[in-house]
């Protein structure tokens, strides 16, 4: 290339005969931007309702990074004591922390901050739940299977820190509700054993609720979760563009292809229009119906309660699991082991979300299978699998409930008494009648959906023949119908082979074979398979009629 | 037999695609993929008006959206923040909060319905197909990778070089151990903090309602008083932090009320004025206040997690998960007719912690 | 003497002899039973009032409360000493007579009238000293005055919200027992309730909390009930609880039915009207785009 070219007529020559404009050119010779997007920009995604869960919490996630920078403008979070005197006439001249009376002053005095505020609550209540509901629709799809476990790995360490973010804000206020909260987590924290009494005094810096917690949590919510979770979303994100989204069985969708619509235009509109309908559903949310109002529940004093007390919906679980916890406490050598509130603030958790965490690796483990698997399982196509879902579904729904027992009783007329004790049962009972319940409905969907495939639609003509038999018209299926209903495989349990070689010695690993093939036998005894011998059978005997 | 063999020989047909089609071939296979059907037409792609009429609703849903917006900056200005205004099934709300919700929700409803339309109406609805490539490198790339991989170590000689080795490993093992040393001035050490309140011998039981001592004859039965030690709020700074572990509840219960062994009974009537007795505010599960106070049955419950302490049993837990009782304040009465304390509790009061004991 | 034995079957003379007879009980009631109750005997009693009220008594309470108000072990409690303000309240607020027995009795519309009320009150009032009814001056706060109102709100969440919860909406006790709520209980009631408690509740006698703090809570609540949800709807101010019910019900159903409007296809046209296409333009309708 020759250095005398004069400026600008090099452009021209070096995109060749492409139209390009000379701002994408400054660009694309500084960051690549043609060659970096050039499969991206057409980039297809499979259409279904389901898929656009995670965007909920997504879109619900960036509305809560706008208004919260809106709240950081006004709100001060300090312990330092005030007396108020906003315009909250109830209050007037009680002294409250700095951080109470500031977020009184957002909810009264700084317009569109009571917007902002409820924006911002409504918002996270919706970015959990809709963590929460992705989460499951991956579960019982069995997206989370390989090559997709890190990223079910991130979208758990997500969910997990939501949770905490979501805790940090609902205790920020420093309203009664929230102190409330804090008071029983450092009461969580003490029984822990050895170290619980240091940890507790060194996050309150000192006796609680001490006058350091508040400002510290604050850092934690405003800077240290929203970086881990913004930086974890993108690797999740970027994942998701690289390994390409999963879809359902469907004719002409493959376990090696991807059928759908184009990122531009049409996933652009989709998902931007989308995150404004959400944006929309949560402003509308604000204006017309409150959440939070920290000004009835006064400034937190360690003496003052309401009945009713209860932290938001997704710390629920926990509430509910230490209300039904029964009493136990251990002295031993002069040390107190508090099982009353380790077991179900810490133990419970612990187990449910190792559980989560570890799924997708458990079940390869007990599948044996090691391929990639793009095509979406249907939950029916997966009964055990399903039905455990469907328990742990059940067992956190227990807690769930037990956690507002108070208000359960109050409702219907019950006593607290005998419903917390119905929930000690039901978190035993619950689980296993829920699995057993699932698993038969889905053999049962599978049973159909065989008895369609081979048999063909119903109709309902009803057909009269000659000798007076009554039968129903079936309408066999299309062909892109019956490949959707066959086109999942059929799990069968794992078969052991002898368990020693020929020359007697025990195979290597026998005792981890063994519990995998029973966990094999446990989850997928019970099958329903449809062969095409069968489908050819019954083709052939229709040509008899 | 190794593990890797036993791992698919159970599994289905492994065919990468839909796991069936090898038993008979593709030709007879009933159940096989029949392919993308042929793309059928929207009203919108066949007859120009439709298009022009969807064209015009997704352009008046942006208008409505800059109306909206337009009117939501007016509201802000106008309707004042403090204007309040009773509708019947909403209540008594704010109207600028009012105004302001309805025209940003509504605004931004209508841009994100406008580009859905636009998606589904006018944009195409033609699937397209591509290929998926297994996440797994190509050989070439593993084997580039590799050597590439192998040069730099070799190049660095950290193989070569054992004591550079683990020297490092060494550095990098200590390294983030300042993270947590650094951070031992978080909080003072709890030393004996959880054991001591701010009650002691004579100090006198003020009731926070009227500021003034409690006093025998204030204490009926069936009454519920609340109690705070006087120098309370000797210390602004650590008053809070006082109040969390000094409150107390007062209330007269008869001597014949008194249930339990002989000595427990004797204990809770010694520790009492004529009756009237107090107990720790703090409940010994995980320490919100207790006070709900039941006063025929002498129930006292706490609104967190429904553990009832019987006040007649000497605060016995007979429900929920707080395993110990609520600690009794020994109180007695001083020369001016007030109620005082005899000494601090006499065990540590709130939740349960590690050296407890 | 004479006047006296002439006027003994003057038709009120019982009334007189039982007036004078009531008022002996209660004045020893007085001085021996409740030390702190700084209550008056029904000073307002008229002895019409005594009469009906006997009357109203006898046939609608005394089958719990025996003949006269000394109760009725296991049935009903005695009444001597509650004082006019435990009738007021109890009967006023539909809760007495009693109709069913449960783990409490709970409000119901009133059957007596005020009147009929006011003579029960009366009658028990003379039975012996107790809280008598209020008077309006001692109840009725200005709901507008800064001071009280925030002195109120201070007291109800320090006495009174562990039971009735902060925003006044009542909450669960022990045994399927429950505190009630207090958004439609009328502002004498609420004073009689802290004055006599109720029940389950405790008294809050005026040296445990003084007639002014009581003022205070109840312009407090009367307060609160016309201005407390600046926010919008306040989904029954029971806190998260009906929050979280609401994002899981609602919400999500809202979303999920916007999420199925963009996940689905676009209807397609009909076959007649893709035929009528292919006939009128001659193209083939699937390729135009």
């Amino acid at each position: 290339m020759s250095a005398t070219t004069a400026p600008g007529a090099g452009a021209a020559g070096e995109y060749g005969d492409v139209k390009t404009d000379p701002v994408s050119n400054w660009a694309d010779e500084r960051l690549g931007i043609y060659k970096g997007s050039k499969n991206l920009i057409r980039k297809v995604f499979p259409d279904h309702w389901s898929f656009l869960l995670g965007e909920i919490a997504l879109f619900s996630f960036i509305l809560i990074l706008l208004s919260g920078v809106f709240l950081t403008l006004w709100f001060n979070p300090s312990m330092g004591e005030v007396e108020y005197h906003g315009s909250y006439l109830p209050l007037d001249g009680v002294s409250m922390s700095q951080a109470y009376a500031s977020t009184l002053n957002i909810s009264f005095d700084v317009r569109a901050g009571l917007l902002m505020r409820q924006v911002h609550h409504w918002a996270a209540l919706i970015f959990l739940m809709a963590i929460m509901v992705h989460m499951l629709r991956i579960f019982f799809t069995g997206a989370f299977r390989k090559p997709r476990e890190i990223n079910w790995l991130i979208g758990f360490t997500l969910m997990v820190l939501g949770l905490l973010e979501g805790f940090a804000g609902y205790s920020l206020p420093d309203d009664l509700l929230s102190g409330t909260g804090l008071r029983i987590a450092s009461g969580v924290i003490l029984s822990i054993p050895i170290v619980g009494t240091y940890v507790s005094y060194f996050l309150f810096g000192g006796n609680f609720p001490g006058h350091d917690f508040i400002p510290r949590l604050f850092t934690i919510h405003v800077l240290l979760i929203p970086a881990l979770i913004v930086g974890l979303v993108t690797a999740h994100l970027i994942l998701v563009f690289v390994q390409k989204h999963t879809q359902w069985a469907g004719p002409g969708k493959t376990n090696d292809n991807v059928v759908g619509l184009p990122l531009l235009p049409v996933y652009t509109a989709k998902a931007g229009g989308f995150m404004f309908v959400i944006f929309g559903v949560v402003f509308l949310l604000a204006g017309l119906v409150q959440i939070n109002p920290i000004w009835a529940y006064g400034p937190y004093t360690p003496d003052q309660i309401s009945a009713g007390s209860q932290p938001d919906w997704y710390i629920g679980f926990l509430e509910g699991s230490l209300r039904m916890m029964p009493n136990w406490e251990w002295n031993i050598w002069g040390h107190t082991l508090s099982f009353n509130v380790l077991i179900p603030s810490l133990v419970v958790p612990g187990i449910l979300f190792t559980a989560l965490a570890v799924w997708p690796f458990l079940e390869q483990w007990i599948t044996g299978d090691k391929r990639e698997h793009h095509i979406l399982d249907r939950p029916r196509n997966r009964p055990s699998r399903t039905a455990i879902g469907v328990g742990g579904i059940t067992f956190y729904g227990v807690l769930w409930l037990a956690g507002g027992n108070d208000l359960i009783a109050t409702h219907f007329h019950l006593s607290v008494e005998a419903l917390t004790w119905t929930f000690r049962v039901l978190i035993f009972l619950g689980p296993a009648l829920a699995y057993w319940c699932t698993k038969r409905i889905a053999l049962g969907l599978q049973r159909r959906d065989k008895d369609k495939v081979l048999h063909g639609r119903e109709t309902g003509i009803i057909k009269v023949s000659l000798e007076g038999e009554f039968t129903e018209v079936h309408e066999p299926l299309s062909a892109g119908e019956r490949y959707r209903l066959t086109a999942h495989e059929v799990q069968k349990p794992l078969e052991l082979g002898p368990a020693t070689d020929e020359n007697g010695v025990e195979r290597p690993g026998n005792r981890a074979l063994k519990l995998r093939a029973k966990a094999s036998k446990a989850m997928f005894s019970d099958h329903v398979e449809t062969t095409v011998e069968e489908y050819k059978e019954i083709e052939a005997g229709h040509g008899h009629h | 037999m190794t593990d890797r063999d036993m791992e698919t020989d159970h599994l289905p047909e492994n065919t990468g695609g839909a796991g069936h089609g090898a038993v008979t071939t593709v030709a007879e296979d009933p159940f096989q993929d029949p392919g993308l059907p042929a793309h059928r037409p929207r009203v919108t792609d066949l007859d120009p008006r439709a298009a022009k009429r969807a064209e015009r609703q997704v352009a008046l849903l942006f208008m409505i959206a800059v109306v909206g917006v337009i009117g939501s900056m007016v509201c802000y200005t106008f309707v004042p923040n403090t204007k309040v205004h009773r509708f019947t099934g909403l209540g008594t709300v704010n109207m600028n909060n009012l105004a302001l919700g309805l025209c940003l929700g509504f605004a931004f409803l209508a841009l994100g319905c406008g580009a859905i339309h636009w998606a589904r109406t006018l944009m195409t609805d033609v699937d397209l197909v591509q290929e998926r490539h297994p996440m797994k490198s190509d050989p070439e790339s593993t084997a580039f990778a590799v050597s590439e991989f192998k040069q730099g170590v070799a190049d660095s000689g950290f193989t070569k070089y054992p004591l550079i080795r683990r020297s490092l490993l060494t550095a990098m093992m200590v390294l983030p151990l300042p993270a947590v040393w650094l951070l031992r001035d978080l909080g003072p050490m709890p030393k004996d903090a959880l054991r001591h309140t701010l009650w002691a011998p004579g100090m006198k039981l003020v009731n926070p309602n009227t500021g003034q001592p409690l006093r025998v004859s204030d204490v009926t039965v069936g009454t519920l008083a609340l109690a705070n030690p006087a120098n309370l709020n000797d210390d602004p700074d650590e008053r809070i932090d006082n109040l969390a572990k000094a409150a107390v509840l007062v209330v007269r219960l008869p001597q014949e009320a008194l249930k339990g062994s002989e000595a427990q009974k004797k204990k809770q009537w010694d520790w009492s004025v004529d009756g009237v007795m107090a107990f720790s505010k703090i409940c010994t599960h995980v320490g919100c206040p207790v006070a709900l106070y039941e006063q025929q049955t002498h129930h006292m419950l706490c609104p967190c997690h429904q553990s009832t302490f019987d006040l007649s049993d000497d605060g016995k837990v007979i429900f929920g998960p707080a395993a110990r009782s609520l600690p009794q304040l020994p109180i007695t009465v001083d020369a001016d007719g007030n109620l005082v304390a005899v000494s601090d509790f006499r065990e540590p009061v709130g939740p349960s912690f590690w050296e407890r004991g | 003497m004479n006047t006296l034995s002439a006027r003994r079957r003057h038709p009120l003379a019982a009334f007189v002899v039982l007036f004078l007879a009531l008022g002996v009980i209660g004045a020893t009631y007085a001085t021996l039973g409740s030390s702190s109750a700084k209550a008056s005997a029904s000073v307002a009693a008229t002895p019409e009032q005594l009469v009906e009220g006997q009357k109203l008594f006898q046939s609608s309470c005394s089958s719990c409360h025996n003949m006269n108000g000394q109760g009725v072990q296991g049935s009903g409690p005695s009444l001597i000493g509650v004082g006019a303000a435990a009738v007021d309240f109890q009967v006023g607020t539909g809760r007495m007579p009693a109709m069913q027995i449960g783990p409490q009795v709970t409000s119901k519309p009133p059957i007596f009238t005020q009147d009929q009320i006011d003579a029960m009150a009366a009658y028990i009032g003379a039975l012996g000293a107790g809280p008598d009814i209020p008077d309006p001056s001692l109840y009725n706060g200005d709901p507008n005055d800064a001071a009280s109102v925030s002195n109120g709100g201070v007291l109800f969440r320090t006495n009174c919200s562990q039971c009735h919860n902060v925003a006044g909406a009542g909450g669960a006790l022990t045994d399927g027992k429950f505190a009630p709520s207090l958004r439609e209980t009328s502002t004498k009631h609420i004073y009689e309730a802290m004055l006599t408690g109720p029940q389950n509740m405790p008294i809050f006698n005026d040296n445990v909390m003084s007639p002014q703090d009581k003022k205070d809570i109840i312009a407090y609540l009367v307060q609160t009930r016309t201005g407390s949800n600046p926010g919008g709807l306040d989904l029954g101010s029971i806190g998260p609880v009906s929050e979280g019910l609401f994002v899981w019900t609602i919400v999500l159903g809202l979303l999920i039915v916007f999420a199925c409007w963009i996940g689905a296809h676009t209807t397609k046209a009909s076959r007649a009207r893709v035929a009528h296409f292919e006939a009128t333009t001659g193209k083939d309708a699937s390729d135009n785009d």
